[in-house]
């Protein structure tokens, strides 16, 4: 494929600005631009085919099964792109005065009201704006009520070996020590490990239940107690939310605060990376410090927004990823009291299904009732034919599928963590699970032909180490 | 597996090289660069900074991950090797030539092997 | 009740029969029996024409105003019908994080060529692939400057307000020394800044035009910290590069701003973008993605996501950031906005938006009371005096205008391509009438 700028050429573009109906004004020759500004020259036509032409080497959740595992890439329903676009959303500035952004506010409102419900909190921040910003807030919250308590000492957060990467690196970034604990043989937290890294310096422990192998933690209310004993808090990575929203809720089960991810659980689209959205929901003691604004309705029903007494401050500018929240409540209405738990199930009936179906051919990690993933185990199959899960991934692609997540949780060797979700027919579920069984087959006749997969795809492997090793990061202008 | 016989080894996997200066050269093993595949970026100290025993002191990494490299040797790095932080394909082609720093007021020492001692180690690994 | 979930009654059988179990509920027997909820305190669920209408008159609770003369961080700049096409497709709006990248050179390609094109904008050697907003680009960009025995972060009083809080927040997050270099005249106070600087400064950062509108002499600023050995950041409105000089050009180290008015709308705030790049030797220390160009078994040229031990799923506590999701799809907005503008229209919309912001002032300074705060060159935000504020802009909005936001020195106005001559007169008519 070209590149934009090897399209078109200089002088041709699109007729977009019209003349200046006032005095010109320039700037000054020490504020003014003397680099050429080299950007694409195309005409409109050329423009509109480039990105079609890149939009067909593009696999979307509308293109085909996408069984992320901890990435809960369910159907993004269309209603939600229409609402987000109403000129009525898009069209108000952050700054307006409040009484001409009711509406707006009144998104907000609803959206906390619901979110606090499904996770059994007091409060809930719609600020952040992906879900490790949502780490950061909710680590944020915590340090800023241990502050307040003067326990300067508490300086550690427990995080668990199977944990996702951001887990740790938000806690980083929040001045925390990490602590990691080594998970017990079941793939749950080691309550002896966890009692023996529990003191006077902890902070928090983050976990997601169910956790990353997709396992619910029977003993989750014994493990926030032991945290809650030592004086720490309880965060709850809402990664894995899908499995259990309006089944049970974190809040019930101990956790002191949460944050969700709109793109996962509520069904907002994943935009090729972002934008996402990550609120926060807490529990009421520590609601005084949450970020931006607080909305608040009055006797009259009009809306307020107000800082809180300790807010530690803003994690963005202005409210959040509005327009994301605006989808996410379109499908909040959309599903309702019934529909959410109904998903959540839905979820773990279809992985459940798959996992029954492929560990005829497959190990699992765990062979357990999963909860809305599970994660097979290739150690096996690449020990006897030297076909990996990366090669097993690849034959996928060739079969319209996009792979599960790969080598992840760490703990698991050869690793591939599935995740259909609700959305997908039991007819999809089936269609998948004779690629899986194929491939495999595949991978003891002929496995030269899975290292050499992807073929079909619009590109074959493309070299890693070459693009690490000598960094091209932008196009050289002539 | 290539484990020269004038070196020292640790368990993590670096290798010792006593100068006639009373400096050391440390790099990497063989066996190491072998298990973390293809090098892409060698992240090292500055001239000056001291190392501790058996504390990290650089990192190397490939694509998909990213190791410590523990110093074997407590002192001063008086060089550190700019060839390798510009071409790591080095420490995969000539791990022992490719050093990474030399250290010099050499004081505590980790544990260190012979060559016939690392290769009996790797064996059991 | 609305429902996503496509399986039959019938086929939900099956599938429990071959899991072995009677129930989906006997699927959450880990699940402790005490803590499982009855029902959710939320109303019924709703068929999509009812959904539709709420939202809809949720959306018309709003005022949508025809003249927007406020910005502060968010801009009312025209977004080509081109854009909006482009960027909702279906493939780009539903595609996951392009990981496998086989499937996602569409997504890896664009975002290479935003990379260029942020380049080329700012003058600098790299960009990453976005971060949450403008805001947070300068929070990451003190964490990017920190060294060992550099550790304290300088950020001038005439950066937004709102972006100085969320650098605030990631500072006392990270224990960072944080001080504000006072302001002298709407400016950067050159000479404090110089006093203030210690040997232990990591970096100075300055927003150009800055909050208040004006022109800091950035160039002089950038001298004093690289004296000090600090680095330089520079947080740039990416719509004055089409005609101002780039942060590259004032010698700063990273360049970061907000992408917003490169084709997102307002949106009450979000989802914005939030641009970065900096120059080749801190390129290690970029945080969040970056798409590289290689070559696949074929030799035929190809992106990945690269330099990735950097981030947080390879490096856990060690990563450069703890950011994962980005803003992908506001980065290829911003990528096709500036494709369809080309460096003509780029100069176009900043020549415009600076003139109308200068026509505005005049016509606003004509009136008795209304004078100008600073008087120092600016770009197309200003501020002036304004007796009777609350009186005159609640005059314009009930004319459909949204006039400047009231600040602590005055109110602050602003002005793009958008507006014409004839709303620019409108608006400075009733001030002019209500003060009469």
């Amino acid at each position: 494929m070209k590149l934009i700028f090897e399209r078109g050429e200089e002088g041709q573009g699109l007729s977009l600005m019209p003349a200046c109906d006032v005095p010109v004004v320039k700037p000054q020759s020490g504020y003014a631009r003397e680099d050429k500004l080299n950007l694409p020259h195309v005409s409109e036509n050329e423009l509109s085919r480039h990105y079609s032409e890149l939009g067909k080497a593009v696999h979307g959740v509308n293109d085909g099964f996408y069984p992320l595992g901890s990435c809960t890439m369910k159907y993004n329903p269309k209603i939600n792109e229409a609402v987000a676009a109403l000129p009525g959303f898009t069209g108000v500035h952050p700054l307006q005065p409040e009484e001409t952004a009711q509406g707006c506010l009144e998104v907000l409102y609803d959206t906390e009201k619901a979110l606090a419900e499904i996770s059994g909190m007091d409060s809930v921040t719609l600020q952040p704006a992906a879900g490790a910003h949502g780490e950061f807030t909710g680590l944020m919250l915590i340090k800023s009520y241990l502050r307040f308590k003067g326990e300067k000492e508490r300086v550690k957060i427990i995080v668990p070996d199977s944990a996702h990467g951001t887990n740790p690196a938000s806690a980083a970034m929040c001045g925390f020590e990490i602590v990691n604990i080594p998970s017990a043989p079941d793939g749950c937290v080691d309550l002896e490990a966890l009692k023996n890294a529990v003191g006077k310096d902890t902070a928090g422990l983050m976990l997601t239940n169910p956790n990353t192998v997709g396992v619910f933690d029977k003993n989750i209310l014994e493990i926030t107690k032991i945290v809650h004993d030592a004086g720490g808090l309880c965060y709850y990575d809402g990664a894995n939310l899908n499995a259990v929203m309006g089944v049970v809720r974190p809040g019930d089960m101990g956790f002191d605060c949460i944050h969700f991810n709109l793109h996962k659980t509520f069904s907002t689209p994943h935009g090729g990376g972002g934008p996402g959205s990550g609120p926060v929901g807490c529990k009421a003691f520590l609601a005084d410090f949450l970020p931006g604004v607080r909305v608040k309705k009055d006797a009259e029903g009009k809306l307020h927004a107000s800082k809180s007494p300790k807010s530690f401050g803003n994690v963005k500018a202005f409210g959040g990823n509005f327009l994301v929240v605006v989808r996410a409540l379109a499908y909040i209405l959309t599903l309702g009291k019934e529909g959410i738990p109904e998903a959540a199930k839905n979820a773990v009936l279809n992985a459940n299904y798959m996992q029954a179906c492929l560990k005829e051919d497959f190990d699992l990690a765990y062979n357990v009732h999963c909860m809305h993933e599970f994660v097979l185990t290739l150690d096996r199959l690449h020990r006897e034919t030297g076909v990996s899960a990366l090669d097993l991934a690849k034959g996928l692609l060739d079969n319209g599928i996009h792979p599960p997540t790969m080598y992840f949780p760490l703990i698991v060797h050869e690793a591939l963590m599935i995740e259909p979700t609700e959305t997908e027919p039991k007819e999809t579920l089936d269609e998948a699970i004779a690629v899986f069984k194929q491939l495999k087959k595949l991978a003891y006749e002929n496995p030269q032909a899975l290292h050499d997969a992807p073929t079909k795809t619009p590109v074959r492997r493309l070299d890693d180490v070459k693009a690490a090793r000598t960094p091209v990061l932008k196009y050289k202008f002539q | 597996m290539n484990i020269p016989s004038d070196l020292l080894y640790t368990k993590t996997h670096e290798w010792v090289k006593k100068n006639d200066d009373g400096t050391v050269y440390v790099g990497v093993t063989d066996y190491a660069q072998a298990e973390l595949g293809d090098l892409v970026f060698v992240n090292l100290p500055m001239e000056g900074d001291t190392v501790g025993a058996e504390e990290p002191f650089a990192d190397v990494e490939s694509v998909k991950a990213v190791s410590d490299v523990n110093s074997p040797v407590s002192g001063t790095v008086v060089a550190v090797n700019e060839d390798v932080a510009d071409a790591p394909v080095k420490i995969n082609e000539t791990p022992y030539e490719a050093w990474l720093i030399q250290v010099s007021d050499v004081e505590d020492t980790a544990e260190l092997m012979t060559a016939e001692e690392y290769a009996a180690f790797l064996e059991n690994q | 009740m609305g429902s996503y979930v496509p399986s039959s009654g019938t086929e939900r059988e099956e599938m429990l029969k071959k899991i072995g179990v009677a129930t989906v509920e006997e699927l959450y027997a880990s699940v402790p029996h005490e803590m499982l909820l009855k029902s959710l305190n939320l109303p019924e669920g709703k068929s999509e024409l009812e959904v539709s209408a709420e939202m809809e008159a949720l959306a018309q609770k709003n005022t949508i105003f025809k003249t927007v003369l406020r910005g502060a961080g968010a801009y009312d700049h025209y977004i080509p019908a081109a854009v909006k096409s482009v960027t909702s497709k279906e493939q780009f709006v539903t595609a996951y994080t392009p990981y496998q990248a086989e499937i996602s050179q569409g997504i890896l390609q664009s975002i290479f060529e935003y990379q260029t094109m942020i380049c080329s904008l700012t003058g600098m050697d790299v960009s990453n692939a976005s971060v949450y907003d403008g805001a947070t680009a300068m929070a990451e960009a003190v964490a990017m400057c920190k060294e060992r025995k550099r550790t304290k972060a300088y950020i001038s009083a005439t950066v937004n307000p709102v972006y100085l809080d969320v650098v605030k927040t990631y500072c006392s997050a990270s224990n960072t020394d944080l001080t504000v270099v006072p302001a002298k005249d709407g400016k950067t106070d050159a000479q404090a800044l110089e006093a203030l600087l210690s040997d232990t400064a990591s970096c100075l950062l300055v927003q150009q035009p800055n909050f208040y509108g004006l022109f800091e002499d950035a160039e002089t600023l950038g001298n004093i910290a690289h004296a000090a050995g600090a680095k330089y950041v520079i947080c740039a409105n990416p719509i004055s590069l089409g005609i101002c000089k780039t942060p590259a050009e004032y010698g700063a180290d990273v360049a970061v701003g907000e992408g917003q008015p490169l084709g997102m709308p307002l949106a009450f705030g979000g989802p914005y973008l939030g641009f970065m790049a900096c120059k080749e030797s801190m390129q290690r220390k970029l945080p969040g993605r970056i798409v590289g160009e290689t070559t696949d078994l074929d030799g035929k040229r190809g992106y990945v996501l690269t330099l990735q031990a950097r981030e947080q799923h390879i490096r856990r506590e060690k990563a450069s950031s703890n950011i994962c999701s980005n803003q992908a799809l506001c980065a290829l907005t911003a990528g096709v906005y500036m494709a369809a503008m080309g460096a003509k229209g780029m100069a176009q919309a900043a020549t415009l938006s600076m003139s109308k912001a200068h026509y505005l002032a005049k016509s606003l300074c004509t009136v008795p009371g209304v004078r100008m705060v600073y008087d120092g060159d600016y770009f197309n935000e200003f501020v002036t005096t304004l007796p009777q504020c609350d009186k005159v802009l609640s005059a314009l909005e009930k004319k459909g205008i949204l006039g400047g936001l009231p600040v602590e020195e005055g109110v602050l106005w602003c002005a793009t391509e958008k507006v014409s001559k004839e709303e620019l007169d409108r608006a400075a008519a009733i001030v002019k009438e209500v003060l009469a």
